[in-house]
């Protein structure tokens, strides 16, 4: 059991980390009510202006961080009921406030960029009141002390996601990509709710009313450990659904169809971490659960090589962005099923810099080419568009694990910790190792179809790409930046009055290198198919058909949720819609409304206006009243 | 020499304020130009936010004045309070209205204050007597006050029927206390108590419970004493009825629940049947007729019936728990109400009242702000979270369960099932139709009436969300026995 370094040593009572959240709110008061009428200058002014000055609080927090300690600010007591008492307190530590930084550093940066992305939209008071909301939920999921404001935090994120996935709302099919986000994302909801009632009422019987972390940390030695692992389960279900991981990553891909900086913020930076965040914020109980440790590992190594497979023949830019994300996701959660929380997180923090980048690059991609997503219509870029190329490039090396930049540092630290750790196995090590050769093989791949080469534009579209205004790109630079040096930051030291000291792992050279080369080995085979020999990769799809095709439909797993979970369940809804709906519910509802209704009418007729009558009713009332005494 | 008791002046402070003011009011009026008379509102509202601010101040003070007849404790302070908050929303949602509709505002606002000064010492009153005179006090007040209208026949038609049906019950009250003093010696609140702990009940005690209940019931409009509550309400002017509905109705109640919750404590087994019919009756009733309604005050009427009956079941339950959810209610109840009526107010005008549901298609769309503001109202009467309606019915139901009554509980949760239909229906005409129907302006949205609709709105979230301060105000409130 790990909850020895349970309480954190000092705890600061502060009373400004409210702000940080308070700060996007406003945002959002001010997009929905004074949006549609101020303009557009104001708008772009005060959206990414709020999130900067919460930016401006988080690293206030971060500087009087006590070491090993947290600040708390305890707003109110909200919700008393029996022995349960929750506070509306947020809470500062290590993890949370690395978390609060990306959340409101790369948060603001992508606002920035969406003040030029969005500029020809008409509705982007709209798009800023969501962004602004997210932000702010976002901020309350990693700050919230307790599991209560975690979860309401969680579902705010969700419906942002949501709605911005279908911001375009008159497109169908974007419509409908914002309703799988969302029912997916509830099947893991209802999963994440039972754990957090189970561990409720496990907590409970043992005389321990509390859903705050510190206390369940405090006390979830009282468990047993089948009981811990069933909880841990539960939220991991959770986890699966907000993380993109197997079975519930579907909705991920066709989440692309928001706005890109919605994909880059959401889809890739900040959201899809919340189920990270949760298990590292309740490590202390995966630590308990040996079992579940491993179902995360597992469940994270595959993940990632699977999608990074998916990912290898996709044409659609963003597409491969997403599955990319998907796969990443699952490294993370190969670093905390191997009980290395701390690497974890701090590739948590790498990606959100690089894939960010990546977003906003193919952002700016989209934009100048006048909307198009498909690679295989792109090409030759690289010289029309300097300044996307190269921070492209800059976030192409950093998550093929190029050596020197942020990805090579926290893939590395995985994967090492993957052999060394006492939770860890040689062979998620080796899958974790063959994703990374995927992973710099199909990035290199978008790279070099994208930007090198002639162009395959049509001409009238052709003629106008342009590189981004600079709102756009400096967003980029900057995130370029990060990128290059993000690895730099380590933050295993950091977190490790969090997640408990921790012995750096020694492995051998071959554990230690090979990941590296599997990636040098990607970038270099990609090159050699798609710029040395570009007809190459029509050779190979061809010879491996079956599998370029497997490949192509994604395994077909949409279709085969479709048949064996969607159309099941279409046909029982209508099933019951036609028979126990219209015939039952409806002829009780109808009858009962015509009842009601009529029984209204009837009473109605009481109302005669006579005041003779109504002292006769008032006198019967008083009457029945009496003989029930009397009697 | 008969000496005379000594007088708690302390004690009577708030009552005095809302008097005193009450009296100026009529003076000032009689040499005041008649452009002038705006300013009668502001004295007024300056007296009303003085005795609430005396109320305040004077807390945990549990004074005893006039020998027992009298008690300023945390109960009666609380009730105070929500006395002073509701006359100074009604005087703001006045300024405006009285001119349209041509009612003298000096009368008006002197009775306005002088059925506040009722409302006191009906909140205030630890002896049967004490409470006739506030009640009467009070209730003559709101005769006139629902008759001012002159223009408007249905108007006085609503005073007269208030004043004739109101006369007969009071009878019923009388003779209750009558009977009352008959079987225990006393018409004060403590020493009927004891006599009813130690000397048993006679059936000359349960027939005063009984008229009591009848009296009560008329006052706080519980079915079948509520038949006069949609012509009067429908007829009075639109300020008025929301005064009635709110004030009148938490006056009724805080005497009603200190009688019966404290001083009929120990007799719960006698009366909680009869309420527990009477509750679920009228909520029953106040539901299934406002379905039908088309007229939006009447339907108003018929949500303060059903809202009666949901404070009914807080009485059932009893114990501190439903004293608390009912002083939590009637706070809850009172914002959300004065919200909804000064809506009604903001869209009516002379000759165009605008009260039809109809009349509200496509407002949500013109004026988003108002519109905002009544679908807050109608939520929070529905009964849907984060509202202050979910968190009072939430506590109401809660301590229902608590005490053993879950029939009752389940259908009140049937019964605001039913009342989302009626208030559902406003917000839809206010925001999925927008044509159709008349196209109405809120005209008649002024500054101070605006004010008071943005602050009602406000405290509906504000409490909805941060309930922990007012209901434990409401448990310290209920607390210390009578």
């Amino acid at each position: 059991m790990e909850h020895s370094h349970a309480a954190l040593a000092t705890v600061h009572a502060v009373s400004y980390l409210r702000f940080i959240v308070l700060f996007p709110l406003l945002g959002v008061l001010f997009n929905i009510f004074a949006g549609p009428r101020v303009g557009r200058r104001a708008i772009n002014l005060v959206s990414p202006g709020v999130v900067l000055l919460s930016f401006f609080f988080s690293f206030a927090a971060l500087l009087q961080l006590p070491p090993g300690g947290a600040l708390v600010d305890t707003v109110y007591t909200w919700i008393t009921a029996g022995r349960l008492q929750v506070d509306f307190a947020l809470r500062v530590d290590p993890l949370s406030a690395t978390m609060i930084l990306i959340v409101t550093g790369v948060g603001f940066l992508i606002h920035v960029y969406s003040t030029g992305y969005m500029a020809h939209d008409e509705d982007v008071a709209r798009y800023f009141a969501y962004l602004n909301l997210f932000t702010a939920s976002m901020l309350l999921l990693v700050l919230g002390d307790n599991l209560l404001l975690l979860f309401v935090g969680w579902e705010g994120v969700g419906l942002c996601s949501y709605l911005l996935i279908g911001f375009w709302y008159t497109d169908d099919e974007k419509a409908s990509a914002g309703k799988k986000a969302f029912i997916v994302n509830r099947i893991g909801d209802a999963g994440f709710l039972l754990g957090i009632f189970l561990l409720f009422w496990s907590l409970g019987a043992k005389g321990v009313w509390t859903l705050s972390f510190a206390e369940i940390q405090t006390h979830a030695g009282l468990l047993a450990v089948e009981t811990v692992t069933v909880i841990c389960l539960l939220l991991f279900v959770g986890a699966t659904g907000k993380s993109a991981q197997i079975p519930l990553y579907v909705w991920l891909p066709d989440a692309m169809a928001g706005p890109t900086p919605v994909s880059a913020l959401i889809h890739a930076a900040t959201m899809v971490t919340a189920g990270i965040y949760m298990i590292a914020r309740l490590h202390f109980l995966y630590s308990m659960a040996p079992t579940a440790l491993a179902v995360v590992a597992i469940v994270g190594a595959l993940t990632a090589f699977f999608a990074a497979t998916i990912a290898l023949v996709q044409t659609d830019i963003k597409r491969v962005l997403a599955y990319s994300t998907v796969s990443q996701l699952g490294y993370m959660f190969l670093g905390l099923g191997v009980g290395a929380y701390s690497a974890g997180v701090f590739h948590l923090m790498t990606h959100a810099f690089f894939k960010a980048l990546l977003f906003l690059g193919a952002g700016s991609v989209i934009h100048a080419m006048s909307d198009e997503q498909d690679i295989r219509r792109m090409g030759g870029l690289k010289t029309k568009m300097p300044i996307t190329y190269g921070t492209f490039l800059v976030a192409c090396l950093a998550i093929a694990g190029f050596p020197g930049l942020s990805g090579f540092f926290s893939k590395d630290l995985i994967l090492e910790e993957t052999v060394a750790s006492p939770h860890g196995s040689v062979v998620l090590w080796l899958i974790g190792t063959l994703t990374a050769g995927l992973t710099a093989f199909y990035m290199f791949r978008l790279l070099f179809v994208t930007f090198w080469g002639e162009t395959r534009a049509p001409h009238e579209v052709a003629h106008h790409i342009h590189e981004s205004p600079t709102v756009m790109t400096m967003p980029l630079v900057l995130l370029a930046v990060l990128s290059f040096i993000g690895g730099y930051f380590t933050l295993v030291p950091f977190l490790a009055p969090v997640f408990g000291g921790h012995h750096p792992a020694h492995v051998s050279a071959l554990v230690k290198y090979l990941p590296t080369v599997a990636g040098l080995a990607g970038i270099g085979l990609a090159y050699q198919m798609y710029v040395r020999d570009p007809a190459m990769a029509e050779r190979v799809a061809q010879r491996y058909a079956a599998v370029y095709r497997l490949l192509l439909n994604k395994y077909y797993v949409d279709e085969l949720y479709d048949r064996f979970v969607v159309q099941p369940v279409v046909a029982a809804s209508q099933w019951l819609w036609r028979v126990w709906d219209t015939v039952i519910i409806d002829g009780t509802v109808n009858g009962t409304a015509q009842t009601v209704a009529a029984n209204g009418l009837l009473l109605r007729l009481w109302q005669t206006g006579n005041v003779q009558v109504y002292a006769l009713s008032f006198l019967l009332g008083a009457m029945v009243i009496l003989g029930y005494y009397l009697w | 020499m008969i000496t005379p008791p000594p007088v708690n002046w302390l004690s009577l402070l708030p009552g005095l304020i809302l008097t005193v003011t009450g009296l100026l009011i009529l003076f000032w009026d009689l040499w005041m130009k008649p452009e002038e008379r705006r300013l009668l509102a502001w004295l007024g509202f300056i007296g009303f936010v003085a005795a609430g601010i005396v109320s305040v101040l004077l807390w945990g003070r549990n004074e005893s004045a006039f020998n027992g007849m009298l008690a300023l404790d945390a109960y009666a302070l609380f009730f105070n309070v929500i006395f002073c908050v509701v006359g100074a929303m009604t005087i703001l949602m006045s300024v405006h209205y009285l001119e349209t509709v041509e009612i003298q505002p000096g009368e008006y606002y002197a009775l306005l204050l002088f059925a506040t000064v009722g409302m006191v010492v009906m909140a205030a009153a630890t002896d049967l007597i004490v409470i006739f005179l506030g009640l009467e006090t009070m209730s003559i007040a709101v005769y006139v006050l629902a008759g001012m209208w002159i223009r408007r026949l249905q108007s006085s038609e609503a005073a007269l029927k208030y004043f004739l049906l109101g006369a007969f019950a009071s009878g019923f009250f009388l003779y209750g206390i009558a009977l009352l003093y008959g079987a225990t010696g006393s018409v004060q609140l403590d020493k009927i108590a004891t006599a009813a702990t130690t000397g048993g009940v006679s059936s000359l005690f349960l027939v005063g419970i009984a008229l009591l209940i009848v009296g009560f019931g008329f006052k706080v409009a519980a079915a079948p004493f509520h038949v006069w509550t949609p012509d009067v309400y429908e007829g009075a002017p639109t300020t008025v009825t929301a005064f009635m509905a709110v004030g009148v109705k938490a006056a009724a109640f805080a005497a009603f629940a200190r009688v019966f919750l404290h001083t009929f404590g120990s007799l719960h087994a006698e009366w909680e049947g009869i309420l527990w019919v009477l509750a679920v009756l009228t909520m029953t009733v106040g539901n299934i007729t406002a379905l039908v309604q088309r007229n939006i005050k009447r339907m108003l009427a018929y949500s303060s019936i059903a809202h009666a009956g949901y404070l009914l079941i807080a009485m059932v339950a009893g114990r501190d728990l439903g004293g608390a959810a009912l002083l939590y209610y009637l706070v809850a109840y009172g914002v959300m109400t004065l919200g909804a009526f000064g809506v009604v107010l903001a869209v009516g005008r002379q000759g165009e009242p605008n009260e039809e549901v109809s009349d509200y298609i496509g407002l949500g769309l013109r004026y988003p702000v108002l519109g905002a503001a009544m679908t807050v109202f109608m939520l929070s009467l529905t009964g849907v979270p984060p509202l202050v309606g979910f968190t009072g019915k939430f506590y109401i139901f809660s301590a229902a369960v608590q005490a053993g009554y879950i029939w009752l509980a389940v259908l009140g949760v049937l019964n605001s099932v039913i009342s989302a239909y009626y208030y559902i229906r406003v917000v839809v005409n206010m925001y999925m139709y927008e044509e159709g129907g008349k196209t109405i302006e809120a005209l008649s949205a002024r500054p101070a009436l605006v004010t008071a609709i943005l602050l009602a709105a406000v405290a509906t979230v504000f409490m909805g969300v941060f309930p922990s301060a007012s209901i434990s105000l409401a448990k310290e409130s209920f607390l210390p026995p009578g």
